[in-house]
């Protein structure tokens, strides 16, 4: 805590301890804080209007009031006002760790329910409402490659617009490209999944599917493409304009064209970064579900073929257990949501971890 | 990064071609006083002796590889342009074939053979959830914020930071599990008691079923988003300058006045972009909201009794047993959502653009 020194306060120099403002003793808080507790409940089951929840929802309230005013009347207005600002702060995120460690923990200790070989190695073919069985190799192996396949497209178009944007582009066509990358982050996955729609399943397909639509775990990648390209354009960027200007202009003056010095001084130079955020993008795009439930079509059985048929992915899996009738369904649900925590969480913090050995990083 | 062999053999190649153009003047310094005009290549420059610089050729590496992020930039635009384009022509079709006004009609029938839909309420439930999870995210946020980057110890800040940027990392479906499997019982059971205290205020009110309401897919949209705005908003607030703060401090400041006077203004133009950013993810959310919200059709500030509908969450219902005119009606409430987003994302934008320092920190 940070003393404040009230200078107009002036006191006779003969008392040096009485320098310092005068302050709360350190047991205030904690006996206001009973005090308040105990008139909270008295109040609440005195009336007779709730539960021990609002018990300590208004202590709070009444320890902030009690804080307050007792400051006011001891250290003055000013500490008074940072006591209390420090307190709600703090009461801030007590209030919101509750909600989130609940999340954390429902997830593993349901979670782990149906954590057994054959939840990895079975799909839902065949796996009536009274099984309780039944897996998501099939929405693994669907992830896998829609993700796999959208980083495909995504990885060299993000990084050589990327390279557009830094090195090359000059004037208001680059600026133009800059901004809808910019609006691009934030499309709704929901309207890049009814682009593809209209666009691939409605539109395209058709040429090689007998004039019929058809779902498929491509069209999944592509809505997911959609969503990845524009984090890994401004990912890139920031890491491409970390790059000292003397290591450009070192190759420059070696007689390297600009091609190569960017192909092979810059881009490895900021490689790290560029690596950390294409994962930090896969990452986003392997939980999203609703461009897949528009587009993949989501199947039961395993599909290894992105190109033709329905597929289903394990976020689209989760959503499809969770709407389920069947008793064990909930189960399955929390399986396939904390695995697919695991595979989220495996990649970022790999990509936290690779930033933090970047020398680029600011 | 062991490419130092890669990159030395490479300062070779290019160097041979340097030192035989530079060997050829200064060899023959006496033939160049005969023809100087035929040294210089074509198309140089001819600048501080550039006679001797290798000439540049009209198709090379150079142009193709300069073509090529051209034309990689040039697919953003396609995109963004195609994106509007098919919306809009599958959109059309449907909304032609609407028999009720769009925009003012309570329901969504598009399946039927005289097909009728209308977007009012559906735009109005998303805006109101997600005017609400922010009303409830935001100060929680920027107080979390405050917390890991001013009050709490360094390391204990760092790693708390760092989990809250793993929990901002966490697929929305599992939100929305969560809040229909754990949550919705405790926010049932606050909504029986805000009913039987607080009915007479009308956002209270109802006989109820309570529980798949308004309130519960708000809240868990606001703890959704609270991962991403704590995480943009703490990294501005973490590069106020230390000479500011110190500053605010020496001239006798609180904390929270030090706070007040030099952090909080510096941060922001920060905290709006995060803001925004947050909203945008809220308006766009689908899976949670699809999961925790009763579905109904019907503009009601009632925020405890069941209902409540987004455009996005209507999208992923009634996609399953949409027809042709069904799925154009969807694709045309998709085009009001990617309306609304793209004023939010723009207005966010426009007040990062401002500050131009804030572009790489808070996007």
């Amino acid at each position: 805590m940070t003393t404040t020194v009230t200078s107009h306060r002036t006191q006779p120099p003969a008392q040096p301890a009485s320098l310092r403002a005068k302050r709360l003793p350190w047991y205030a808080a904690p006996a206001i804080a009973v005090a308040a507790l105990a008139l909270s409940a008295a109040l609440v089951y005195g009336t007779d209007i709730g539960g021990p929840v609002l018990v300590v929802a208004l202590g709070a309230v009444l320890y902030l009031v009690g804080l307050f005013a007792a400051a006011t009347a001891v250290e003055g207005r000013r500490s008074a006002r940072n006591r209390t600002w420090s307190a709600l702060i703090h009461s801030a995120f007590v209030l919101a760790v509750l909600p989130l460690v609940s999340v954390v923990w429902t997830l593993v200790s349901k979670g782990t329910e149906r954590l057994d070989g054959n939840f990895f190695q079975t799909s839902m073919n065949n796996i009536g409402a009274r099984d309780a069985n039944g897996g998501a190799y099939h929405a693994i192996v669907g992830t896998l490659e829609q993700v796999g396949i959208a980083a495909l497209i995504t990885v060299p178009l993000g990084i050589l617009c990327a390279i557009y944007i830094v090195e090359y582009g000059r004037g208001k066509f680059a600026f133009a490209i800059r901004f809808f990358v910019d609006v691009m982050t934030g499309i709704p996955s929901i309207v890049s999944g009814l682009f593809v729609l209209a666009f691939w399943v409605l539109v395209v397909s058709p040429w090689f599917n007998d004039g019929r639509p058809s779902f498929s775990g491509f069209a999944a990648a592509l809505a997911l493409s959609v969503l990845m390209l524009p984090t890994i354009v401004r990912s890139t960027e920031e890491m491409l304009r970390l790059v000292p200007a003397p290591l450009r202009e070192g190759a420059y003056a070696l007689g390297v064209p600009k091609w190569k010095t960017i192909l092979r001084v810059v881009v490895p130079t900021a490689l790290p970064g560029i690596v950390t955020g294409v994962m930090l993008a896969i990452a986003r795009a392997a939980g999203e579900t609703a461009p897949v439930l528009l587009v993949a079509g989501g199947g039961a059985a395993i599909n290894a073929n992105p190109f033709e048929n329905n597929q289903s992915s394990l976020s689209l899996f989760v959503y499809q257990q969770a709407g389920d009738a069947s008793k064990y369904a909930p189960a399955r649900a929390w399986t396939a949501a904390l695995t697919l925590v695991a595979l989220v969480l495996i990649l970022t913090i790999a990509a936290k971890l690779l930033a933090r050995r970047n020398r680029l990083s600011r | 990064m062991g490419e130092t062999p890669h990159r030395s053999a490479d300062a070779g190649t290019g160097g041979t071609r340097v030192t035989q153009s530079h060997e050829r003047p200064a060899g023959a310094s006496a033939r160049m006083a005969e023809a100087p005009v035929s040294t210089r290549s074509p198309g140089g420059t001819g600048l501080g002796g550039g006679g001797a610089l290798p000439r540049s050729r009209k198709f090379g590496a150079e142009r193709a590889f300069r073509g090529l992020t051209l034309a990689a930039g040039t697919t953003v635009l396609v995109i963004i342009a195609a994106i509007a384009i098919f919306l809009i022509a599958k959109a059309v079709p449907a909304l032609r074939a609407n028999t009720e006004n769009f925009w003012s009609y309570e329901g969504w029938f598009p399946n039927d053979p005289q097909p009728k839909f209308g977007i009012g309420a559906l735009a109005f439930g998303t805006v109101l959830s997600s005017a609400l999870a922010l009303l409830m995210a935001v100060p929680v946020a920027l107080g979390i914020a405050l917390y890991l980057s001013h009050y709490a110890p360094r390391r204990l800040g760092t790693a708390l930071g760092f989990l809250v940027d793993l929990l901002a990392a966490v697929p929305s479906v599992v939100f929305g599990l969560w809040g229909r499997d754990i949550f919705s019982s405790p926010v049932r059971d606050f909504s029986v008691w805000l009913n039987h205290h607080f009915g007479w205020i009308p956002l209270f009110g109802g006989e109820g079923p309570f529980g798949a309401s308004v309130m519960l897919g708000a809240l868990v949209l606001a703890i959704m988003v609270l991962p991403i705005i704590t995480s943009l908003s703490r990294e501005v607030f973490l590069q106020t300058p230390t000479a500011n703060e110190e500053a605010a401090l020496a001239l006798g400041a609180t904390r929270w006045e030090m706070l007040r006077t030099a952090v909080l203004p510096y941060g922001r133009p920060g905290i709006i972009a995060a803001t925004m950013l947050g909203l945008g993810r809220a308006l766009g959310e689908t899976i949670a909201l699809a999961l925790t919200l009763g579905i109904t059709f019907g503009i009601s500030f009632n925020l405890i009794q069941n209902g409540g509908n987004t455009i996005a969450a209507n999208i992923a219902n009634a996609f399953g047993e949409a027809n042709e005119t069904g799925r154009g009606a969807l694709i045309a409430s998709g085009l009001v959502l990617f309306a609304i987003t793209l004023i939010v994302n723009i207005t966010a934008r426009a007040i990062i653009y401002r500050r131009r320092e804030f572009t790489e920190s808070a996007a």
